[in-house]
């Protein structure tokens, strides 16, 4: 299992840009930071889930 | 008649004590847009006695601003970084205060950042929040980042909070009310997560890291 801000999911062995796509997050409005650590954009497809990790993802909306 | 740069340090001294002044007149901070967030937390930090401010903006002062940012009804017109530094020097004029009137992209944040010790992000645009603080903690390892997000509209200002979401990034703001579904933006839950941001650059300062 994958903790996905808070919330245990079961989607170990999923890439980060594979969970993405099945969400409703917009890929250029959030960052994603796992087991304590930015995920690098770039590294999105490549970054494997594995069970037990734990990811926060911060969606941003607008005004400022 | 404007105090003398001795008797502003000791005054601020008085009040924060020697150490914290230390900490704080010794630190730069970087301040990403100049809108409701930016000039705020400017104002609240200048006062602080924050050694030195780095304010980037591209934009002009405009009419539809005025109802939340800390710009003058005679101040219309003017880069944002010019009359933000003007109020700055009238408020706090010991602050430090280097400008850049230039639009921060993923090509010159790097460049432009680098010596801050903390990075305000106080964009208006969802978009470019994601770019800033995604590039600053992937390409600025040293630096610590307050972000916001969601501050917009008439819900109650109690849900404007202060978040850890990891070492060196902050997020401050309730992190829903999007500019586009609500009326916009008024100036005293705009103010207060700016508070949010400049507190949380205080106690980093501080060496407090905790929520």
């Amino acid at each position: 299992m994958v903790k996905v801000n808070g919330t245990e999911l079961d989607i170990a062995g999923k890439t980060v840009s594979e969970y993405l796509a099945a969400t409703n997050y917009d890929p250029k409005r959030i960052a994603v930071e796992r087991n304590g650590d930015i995920v690098f954009k770039s590294q999105y497809d490549a970054t494997v889930l594995e069970d037990g990790d734990s990811l926060e993802i911060v969606s941003f909306v607008g005004g400022g | 008649m404007i105090p003398s740069k001795k008797e502003w340090t000791d005054a601020l001294i008085a009040r924060h004590g020697a150490e914290l002044h230390h900490r704080f007149s010794s630190a730069t901070v970087a301040i990403c847009g100049l809108g409701g967030l930016g000039s705020n937390i400017a104002i609240a930090l200048a006062r602080a006695g924050i050694g030195k401010l780095l304010l980037v903006d591209f934009d002009r002062v405009d009419i539809t601003n005025l109802h939340r940012q800390q710009y003058k009804a005679n101040q219309i017109g003017l880069c944002k970084t010019d009359a933000l530094k003007k109020n700055l020097s009238e408020i706090a004029p010991y602050t430090e205060v280097e400008t850049v009137t230039a639009k921060i992209t993923e090509a010159n944040f790097r460049d432009l950042l680098k010596d801050a010790d903390i990075v305000c992000e106080a964009f208006d645009n969802a978009e470019s929040k994601s770019m800033l603080v995604n590039g600053v903690l992937e390409q600025l390892p040293d630096c610590y980042l307050v972000a916001a997000s969601g501050m917009a509209g008439m819900d109650t200002c109690n849900t404007i909070k202060t978040r850890k979401i990891m070492k060196r990034f902050y997020l401050c703001g309730d992190e829903v009310s999007d500019v586009a579904s609500t009326i916009g933006l008024v100036a005293p839950r705009v103010m207060l997560c700016a508070a949010h941001q400049a507190h949380t650059v205080l106690r980093i300062l501080a060496d407090e890291y905790e929520i």
